[in-house]
């Protein structure tokens, strides 16, 4: 044991914390061999879930079973690494992401010729990526989390490297993401040329003494750091790629893109504001209200003449986001609270959404199931699987009885906290045009067909894991919609304040 | 608890029929006739065993429901899963149970296809609808109020019609939804404020109506959250400028949709403005008055106007409904005893009324196969139970004396004119025009030339039942209303005393102004 105490090396406590990031690394090592071992797609793919359920596992008892074992909380490990109960929140949100993905690609994969394997390996690489955003609390850990989770992105987003479509989707996601980098890290020098740090705390600890022109540079700074996460969150004006990407990629890797890889990113928006004390530049808080406002409208008004579901979902994730953003200007534990809350009914949500998408659909018919018209009458065919994906819809409208109603609740609920009227009338008209096209999609999946119809789930698509993961999220939405007092005791567990 | 049996009972009701189509096609209707029956039952049981005379507001009372039942929901928002129950309510939840039944009675011929999921969806629309009655937290409430427009929105959009030359029923049922789910987020918006001024004033976060009810705040944040509520209330009624969805829908809506919307669905509205948006905020209530009786009158005038231009026959009954709940609106803020009691019958009058003339639209369309009054004419002959039925009830929407009708309109113009008399002389104008297109009704469709002499399949049984129970209500309420009156006097009472209460500092500020002016 001795090597652990080196000097300057880390203490068994940071070595337990950090259990789920190192399981993760020693599972990539470990998913890679074994396809240069063999190639074997069910093997692979246990491999992978075995080894993201083993770094789920500390963080499961953490939470759940707090009476067996805890993790030593909040532990610092480095200067890069700050573990706390909200990077714990986070890190498990994207490590079940991450697992559902991994069941709904083995779901989707299957008909698939080429290799099938190495999409395993990008979504672990992602996945830990993910983790290492959650828990950095400074710019050089912020910045090698964000690349390691967008780089094996592009990868997953052009798989079916013989599809025009996809192949395109992970084109421009791999221009538009290095773009948004670019401006991170431009905006990253800039703060760093006036503050001579990286670490957020410290950032947050000056930014109050500091006056004149050395403080409009770090609002630049900040700003160009804000349109590259907005680019990563798809946040109107810089959501051109989002329809494009989504319709492209594989459905499983969409669903990805649309959830723990905007989970991470925005768990690190907020963290960023609290410790670095962005609040305490309005010019800031006014851009984010911009941007939630023109991504509320752009988002809803786009999606109303959508008949592609990826691209509609796209869309609506915009408009989702711009709800978030309501959530963060509000500001406060609240506010904290309200972003994790609806963040995990967002990701529970649009993860069933794309479950749904890609059960009925399959890579080697000539492009995914994503025509509403290919849903109508699904009802009538597959009542469950419509049942799930009417309940993703309404949840997604804001209806009660879904988690998506608890979601909206809460950011109405940190906006009227805070007397943010305007934003506010945003989010009630942004969700009532919302409505139409929810809806408008919804009643297809009962309409009587008329045709016969080319896309349907396989019959005993509730068997395999994919499907059962299906069934699992509908249930995990209606009971964050009924009885949601356990997970939000978690949430507010998971505080950052 | 046997006030979560009231509303339980729907939704598991809703789920075995659902489930029970498998074994048989009209197993469903059973079911859900069974469901409505256990929930009427329940509701005259509480009515014969409760001592009503008691309700949680104003001085007669004793300060708790007549029933109670309340478990922690969500703690950490202070949100509990509380339900309550006075005479008011429980006057809602009866005509609930009883146009559940007979909205399940007139489907039984008219809905073949998808029986399961149709009754799936009526249960869990009636089931949000009892529990709009009951809750007594406000999150509870807007739960119920949200929950309870999804099974309509299916209700109508699959199971509707599509009216040649008319808008489909999908659209239909969108535009429904959108305007009640969008107004219904600005009275979110309002009720979070209010639980926030609250928890700002006294430290406690909770959204329990009893600690709500005297939130101080200023006059204007009273204004303005009285306003968001109102909103959602005023969609739902609907008053006039918000109306538009009402005739869209009751004319691709499928019989049963009809009945449950006019009969049951617009009343959450009055009941919420009774037990919500005058209680909990009494000055804004008051200062708002004149502007809401007023768009009461609107909609009592235009309403009747245009259901006399109607050429189709549910968009006319529509359009009465818009004029009569133009009167409830006027009873509502007139604020007097008298009035409000008259407000309660007519809440009931109407339910029944236009429920039971929907029910005979449902029938003449299954008959003729059309609602077009102009193809209509001299069916008299064609019938003989329909057109002296449809003629009972026109003449119930005209208020005739006798009816139930007019003793609310009675009593709701009668205490209006203490309050508002230019306001009350105008409403009263609605009584002649309902007499003009009640009267116009009959005329077009039942009287004159028969277009052919031919015996059309005259009523059965069943319907028979259905709408003679609906005429001897009806009778009856109209004769003797005393056992209602009873039932509700505590509840309207107490409303009236905070209306007293809300005008109080006016009243003191002008007298002070009058003392000091000369």
């Amino acid at each position: 044991m001795s090597f652990l105490y080196v000097h300057g090396g880390l203490t068994p406590a940071q070595w337990i914390t950090l259990l789920p990031i190192l399981i993760l690394s020693a599972t990539i090592v470990f998913v890679t061999g074994a396809i240069a071992i063999k190639r074997h797609h069910w093997w692979n793919a246990t491999i992978s879930v075995a080894g993201l359920n083993l770094a789920l596992l500390p963080l499961f008892v953490h939470f759940w079973l707090p009476q067996l074992w805890t993790l030593p909380l909040p532990q610092t490990v480095t200067p890069l690494l700050g573990i706390d109960g909200y990077a714990c929140f986070y890190m498990a949100m994207i490590l079940v992401t991450a697992l559902a993905t991994a069941t709904l690609s083995h779901a989707y994969m299957e008909g698939y010729n080429g290799n099938r394997e190495e999409v395993y390996l990008l979504l672990l690489l992602s996945t830990l990526g993910g983790l290492v955003v959650v828990c950095s609390r400074h710019f050089a850990s912020f910045f090698i989390g964000l690349e390691l989770l967008s780089v094996p992105l592009y990868g997953m987003a052009g798989y079916l490297v013989k599809e025009r479509r996809s192949l395109e989707a992970g084109t421009k996601y791999l221009v538009l993401s290095a773009v948004a980098s670019a401006f991170i890290l431009f905006g990253m020098a800039l703060i760093y040329s006036q503050m001579g740090t990286l670490a957020f705390a410290e950032i947050g600890a000056h930014i109050g003494v500091i006056g004149g022109s050395e403080r409009s540079v770090i609002v630049l700074g900040s700003a160009m750091i804000l349109v590259g996460i907005g680019f990563k969150l798809s946040l109107s004006p810089f959501h051109l790629w989002t329809p494009d990407v989504y319709e492209g990629a594989p459905a499983p890797v969409t669903s990805y893109l649309a959830t723990a890889s905007k989970t991470a990113v925005f768990a690190l928006l907020v963290r960023y504001f609290v410790e670095a004390r962005a609040y305490q530049m309005p010019s800031l808080v006014n851009v984010l209200s911009a941007l939630a406002i023109l991504s509320i409208i752009f988002g809803n008004v786009l999606a109303l003449r959508q008949d592609n579901l990826k691209r509609l979902l796209a869309y609506s994730s915009i408009a989702h986001f711009g709800y978030l953003l309501v959530a963060v200007i509000a500001s406060g534990p609240l506010a904290v609270e309200a972003v994790g809350v609806y963040l995990l009914t967002y990701v529970v949500t649009t993860l069933a959404a794309f479950g749904v998408v890609t059960l009925m659909s399959s890579p080697y018919n000539d492009h995914d199931a994503e025509d509403i018209f290919d849903y109508r009458g699904l009802f009538w065919r597959r009542p469950y699987l419509t049942a799930i994906l009417t309940v993703a819809l309404l949840s997604l409208a804001g209806v009660p009885l879904t988690a998506g109603f608890i979601g909206k609740f809460y950011v109405i609920t940190a906006g009227a906290d805070k007397h943010l009227w305007l934003l506010l009338a945003a989010v009630v008209l942004g969700s009532a045009v919302g409505l139409f096209y929810y809806l408008r999609t919804m009643i297809q999946l009962y309409l009587r067909q008329r045709w016969v119809q080319k896309y349907s789930a396989p019959l005993n698509w509730a068997q395999g894991t994919g499907g059962a993961m299906v069934v699992l999220l509908m249930l995990a939405m209606l009971l964050l919609g009924i009885f949601p007092t356990p997970f939000i005791a978690l949430v507010q567990a998971a505080g950052l304040l | 608890m046997i006030l979560i049996w009231l509303f339980m009972v729907p939704f598991i009701g809703g789920l075995l029929c659902w489930q029970i189509e498998r074994f048989g096609v009209t197993l469903p209707r059973w079911v859900a006739l069974t469901t409505m029956f256990i929930v009427l039952v329940l509701s005259l049981y509480l009515w014969h065993t409760g001592d009503y005379s008691q309700t949680l507001l104003g001085s007669h009372g004793n300060g708790h429901w007549v029933e109670q039942f309340s478990v922690p929901w969500i703690p950490q928002l202070g949100i509990s899963f509380s339900f309550g129950l006075d005479g008011l309510s429980l006057l809602m939840v009866v005509l609930t149970g009883l146009l559940g039944l007979m909205a399940v009675a007139c489907s039984w011929k008219e809905i073949a296809r998808n029986v399961g999921f149709f009754h799936l969806n009526l249960m869990w629309n009636l089931g949000g609808v009892i529990g709009v009655f009951l809750a007594t937290d406000l999150f509870l409430y807007f739960f119920f109020w949200e929950m309870m427009l999804v099974p309509m929105f299916f209700l109508i959009a699959l199971w509707g019609h599509n009216i040649p030359g008319g808008t489909s029923r999908v659209f239909a049922a969108t535009k429904f939804f959108i305007f009640t789910q969008a107004s219904g987020l600005v009275m979110l918006v309002s009720i979070l404020s209010l639980v926030f001024v609250h928890y700002r004033a006294t430290g406690t976060l909770t959204f329990a109506y009893d600690a709500l009810l005297h939130t101080p705040m200023s006059a204007a944040t009273e204004y303005w959250l009285m306003l968001g509520f109102f909103v959602a209330f005023a969609v739902k009624l609907p008053v006039v400028p918000v109306h538009s969805w009402l005739p869209d829908a009751h004319s691709q809506a499928p019989t049963a949709g009809s009945v449950d919307l006019a009969g049951v669905l617009l009343k959450t509205a009055a009941y919420s403005l009774l037990r919500f948006a005058v209680p909990l905020f009494p000055h804004a209530s008051v200062s708002f008055a004149p502007v809401a009786m007023w768009l009461g009158v609107i909609g009592i005038i235009y309403g009747a106007l245009l259901a006399f231009s109607q050429n189709d026959v549910k968009r006319m009954v529509a359009y009465t409904s818009i004029s009569h709940m133009g009167f409830v609106l006027v009873g509502i803020y007139a604020g007097t005893e008298q009035a409000l009691q008259g407000v309660v019958i007519q809440m009931l009058a109407h339910g029944i009324s236009a429920g039971a003339l929907f029910i005979l639209c449902g029938e003449i369309q299954e008959r003729l196969h059309t609602r077009d009054l102009r193809e209509m004419g001299g069916l008299w002959a064609n019938f003989s139970y329909l057109p002296p039925i449809a003629l009972f009830f026109a003449a119930a929407s005209l208020g005739l004396p006798g009816l139930g009708n007019f003793v609310g309109e009675f009593l709701i113009l009668l205490g209006s004119y203490k309050a508002a008399p230019v306001v009350t002389i105008f409403a009263t104008s609605g009584l002649i025009l309902a007499a003009v297109y009640s009267l116009m009704l009959v005329q077009r469709a039942f009287l004159g030339k028969p277009k052919n002499n031919e015996k059309l399949s005259d009523l059965n049984a069943r319907e028979v039942v259905t709408v003679v129970t609906l005429m001897l209500l009806l009778l009856g309420l109209g004769l003797y209303p005393q056992p209602v009156l009873d039932l509700s006097r505590a509840s309207m009472a107490a409303v009236q005393e905070i209306y007293q209460s809300g005008s109080e500092p006016l009243a003191a500020a002008s007298t002070t102004t009058t003392m000091g002016s000369p």
